[in-house]
């Protein structure tokens, strides 16, 4: 997948994580900024990382502001905001592209 | 040198403060020393006029020099004005290599900030350091290493000398011309000045500074006239909104509740709940949930708590006037309910830091008492509490009286929410231990409860109770399998800290922040 | 049959799937159910972010047996096929249908959810239905409602909705609801399914809570919607038979059975007359009471 334009999914509040992608031409360019960022920088890290390879999302630039999102939140903001920045809404691939 | 809780202290530090390491929380009992004494100034001269019209003459009569070591309490907690008013006073005279041994420091004393960057104070010694002092200590700002202690280690390093006063300041809510101090009947009560009475006695100089100048004598005094050098009076000593807080109220939140319900459950199925036991518990909402559900119980069951220690707050206050408890015995007040109390309840009564918490005396308090309810940033695997560095490895809570009541208490209980937002609560190694396993007895989550497998006798009794009984490990990969396994925080090389235990050994250090990079 | 069909519902608690806090343990206060809404709590413009968040939390959070119940969006919405696949594709165990009026909407709900059970992989007829009633309508074809699928294992009461279409107002008083929650426990009854009432949102009444939730168990609910975990453990207080009731229950069932094997059809225990006509209420207080994990007899 492409990301088409500007998109964002998530909020800033407690156990969420707002997630912003924009087109990119660079691969990933990823920044994060997080709450809990000394114990789980990485791992927030890799499962973006894991969600846009999942998604094939090879060049975007992505910010994410986490505030202690476990990784299923974090996955669902990646996903909701790729997905917005395609407009789609709908067929989803839940179980394939979407695990 | 690695200790006894298996932390790893530089042989540097050692040698350069002269301490040992952490060999077990009992291993100095029956150990005799020789006790510290101040130098003492005779007052001979009944025309001596100990009132001075301001605290730079104080200081000047005090023979502030530079290096010196000032020292103050924390009974005004967040509503503190007495350290940022002398320190700016020592700051305007350039003095310099100052070491402030306070009781405790909180965010009220943020200002003190500038003077740890330009040098007029090179040490901190407390229990606790939030805020900017905080931020400093863990970015490396301070000169000397912050030392931290418990209430009962700080009393205990003054009277062995380990630490030597040269000038308190007693913030004192009331006091007459010649230096007897209370701690109500002014404009910024705090009910008790506990902290303050082992500073009055081995400084070698002691200033009295007031917003409430009362006729003489000011009987009873919490500080006698007999250890106070020189008299200040200012116009607000503290703020009393922040003094005493709000009434102390138990939560409302679920989550808390239920682990307040497993609490009360757990303390009634143990031997030590009998008529006359001794309790003392924290101002949390969950800790205050515990104690009024157990107060329905002893009501119930016709068993009265015999001593309640500590740091008090409204609703033991509550239990103390509907007769369901015989004696409560204060070091601390937090909030109004408990202030009125002890100046109106002849059953309520205050002793010194050392009386509460000083293992190194005939016998504190903490010593006798039954149950204490504390609250923890982390706990390990083997029941090693963290309560002084935040999961970001800033320096940021207080010892407390923590590691003394743990130590002395039948049945410490820590009740802790397994994850505190993804931050689990319980790891396998906490960041920094200040509180030993050996003397921590229950775990109190969300998830569940482990006993210490050191308490055989506590598991055997628990056997038959319904409570969700787990093992540490066990809700420790619970908060792994949720949250996800953290990295354990990073920090740099150098030492800027030392969790010194009660009896004055070291326990951990805490090193410099370090920038996270992914 | 799907062994959900009959289990214990004494409190299904609503969560919104938009708040990551609240939908990552919501097990700990130990609900029967919770219903993951996707619909009156979730703005419309966050009704596509809601459903990823669903998805994950469906196929990764461990709910510790709590049923997973997931309200979708109302048939009269673009979204509620898009909903359905979510939730079947991430294993939900039942399938709440908002504003159900007629037979028919669950049969339309019921298509859908077969064909997502297919494209996803799941046992036919895993996934289970209920029913909210919400209008005039709706609460008047409860028994249609109530008879139309094997998979509707209740109906439950919309309150504010349904007094809306009654131009009238939730009162406290409960005059306004008494024909709608009367007539589908009748319903509910006959057609052999469960009935739950409608949500108490006056959290600081916790009196006034506790009394409904009394009162509704006398009518004959089965339980209750909630909005917060302080009304889980006081509903489920209600709901759980007490030890003196589970005494009486297991003598009525032990007494039945030793008498009709004398050839006697009717007696007294503890001062109450008894005849076999008690034997189903006596059976279901202790299955109320093992499902509640409070009975420690051998019946």
């Amino acid at each position: 997948m492409e990301v088409k334009g500007t998109a964002m999914a998530g909020t800033l509040e407690s156990s969420d994580a707002q997630v912003t992608v924009e087109p990119g031409t660079n691969g990933i360019e990823l920044s994060v900024e997080s709450s809990v960022l000394n114990q789980y920088g990485r791992k927030i890290r890799q499962t973006v990382l894991d969600t846009l390879a999942r998604l094939e999302v090879a060049n975007a630039k992505v910010t994410v502001v986490d505030k202690g999102a476990l990784d299923c939140t974090l996955k669902a903001r990646v996903e909701g905001a790729v997905f917005r920045s395609n407009g789609i809404t709908e067929n989803l691939p839940w179980g394939g592209a979407i695990k | 040198m690695i200790n006894s809780v298996g932390r790893d202290i530089p042989d540097k530090v050692l040698q350069e403060t002269g301490k040992k390491v952490f060999q077990g929380a009992y291993a100095r009992h029956d150990e005799v020393y020789q006790k510290a004494a101040p130098k003492v100034r005779g007052v001979v001269d009944p025309k001596e006029d100990k009132i001075l019209p301001s605290i730079t003459e104080a200081l000047k009569k005090c023979e502030i020099k530079d290096g010196m070591t000032l020292s103050f309490h924390h009974h005004f907690r967040e509503g503190d004005y007495v350290v940022n008013m002398v320190m700016e006073e020592v700051h305007k005279m350039g003095i310099k290599d100052i070491t402030i041994c306070a009781s405790s420091m909180g965010k009220a004393h943020d200002p003190i900030l500038p003077m740890i960057e330009d040098g007029t104070v090179v040490g901190i010694q407390s229990s606790g350091v939030r805020g900017k002092i905080g931020w400093a200590i863990s970015t490396g700002k301070l000169k000397n290493y912050a030392v931290m202690r418990s209430h009962g280690g700080r009393v205990r390093a003054i009277e062995e000398g380990d630490v030597h006063i040269d000038i308190a300041f007693i913030g004192a809510p009331t006091c007459d011309k010649y230096g007897n101090m209370r701690a109500t009947g002014g404009k910024s009560d705090c009910g008790v000045l506990s902290y303050a009475y082992v500073d009055a006695q081995y400084a070698d100089r002691v200033v009295a500074v007031t917003d409430c100048l009362v006729p003489y004598p000011n009987l009873p005094a919490s500080i006698s006239q007999v250890n106070v050098d020189y008299v200040v009076v200012v116009d607000e000593i503290g703020n009393p909104a922040k003094i005493a807080t709000g009434a102390a109220k138990p939560t409302r939140d679920v989550r808390r509740l239920m682990m307040a319900e497993y609490c009360t459950q757990f303390v009634i199925n143990t031997p030590y709940f009998k008529d006359g036991f001794s309790y003392q518990t924290g101002v949390g909402g969950a800790s205050i949930a515990s104690t009024i559900s157990l107060g329905k119980i002893m009501k119930e069951r016709g068993i009265k708590m015999g001593l309640g220690l500590g740091g008090i707050a409204g609703p033991l206050c509550q239990l103390l006037e509907d007769g369901l408890i015989e004696k409560l015995v204060d070091t601390q007040d937090f909030d109004l309910k408990a202030i009125e109390s002890i100046k109106a309840n002849p059953n309520h009564f205050e002793i010194t830091a050392s009386e509460y918490a000083n293992p190194m005396n005939k016998g504190a308090y903490v010593n006798q008492l039954d149950f204490v309810i504390l609250a923890s940033l982390e706990v390990d695997v083997n029941f090693n509490c963290n309560v002084v560095v935040g999961s970001d490895g800033m320096v940021t809570g207080a010892q407390g009286g923590h590691p003394d009541t743990s130590a002395g208490a039948k049945c410490t209980i820590v009740i802790v929410p397994l994850l505190q937002g993804r931050i689990p609560a319980i790891c396998t190694n906490v960041t920094t231990v200040t509180t030993p396993g050996e003397t921590v007895d229950v775990v109190i989550t969300d998830y569940g409860i482990a006993i210490n497998p050191r308490r055989q006798d506590l598991i055997d009794i628990m056997k038959d109770v319904k409570l969700p009984f787990k093992t540490m490990e066990e809700l420790r990969d619970i908060a792994y399998s949720i949250a996800g396994e953290p990295d354990p925080v990073e920090f740099g090389e150098r030492v800027v800290g030392i969790i010194e235990s009660r009896d004055g050994t070291v326990i951990d250090v805490v090193r410099e922040i370090k920038q996270f990079e992914m | 049959m799907n062994p959900n069909l009959k289990r214990l519902r004494r409190s299904m608690m609503f969560l919104n799937v938009q708040k990551p806090g609240l939908i990552k343990d919501p097990y700990i206060y130990k609900p029967d159910s919770i219903m993951l809404d996707l619909e009156d709590a979730v703005a419309e413009n966050q009704k596509d972010a809601a459903r990823y968040s669903l998805y994950h939390a469906l196929q990764e959070i461990d709910y510790r047996g709590v049923e997973r119940v997931v309200r979708i969006n109302g048939l009269d919405t673009p979204h509620w096929q898009e909903d359905i696949r979510c939730c079947v594709a991430g294993g939900c165990d039942s399938i709440r249908i908002a504003k159900t009026e007629r037979a028919a909407d669950v049969h339309l709900v019921e298509e859908y959810v077969a064909a997502a059970e297919q494209e996803f992989g799941r046992p036919e007829g895993s996934v289970l239905l209920m029913a909210a009633l919400e209008s005039t309508r709706g609460v008047l074809n409860a028994l249609e409602i109530c008879e139309s699928s094997s998979r509707l294992f209740g109906v439950a009461l919309s309150g504010g909705d349904y007094t809306k279409d009654l131009q009238t107002r939730i009162t406290g008083t409960g005059v306004e609801l008494a024909g709608a929650r009367q007539h589908m426990v009748i319903a509910a009854r006959a057609a052999g399914v469960q009935c739950f009432d409608t949500v108490f949102t006056n959290l600081d009444d916790m009196e006034g809570f506790v009394r409904e939730v009394e009162m509704i168990k006398l009518m004959g609910f089965d339980g209750k919607s909630l909005v917060n975990p302080r009304q889980i453990e006081p509903t489920h207080k209600v709901f759980t038979p007490t030890e003196k009731d589970i005494i009486f229950a297991e003598k009525v069932v032990r007494e039945i059975d030793e008498k009709k094997a004398m050839g006697i059809g009717v007696f007294t225990v503890d001062g109450k007359m008894i005849d076999i006509a008690f034997y189903d209420g006596a059976k279901r207080t202790i299955d109320l009471a093992k499902a509640s994990g409070v009975y420690e007899g051998d019946l």
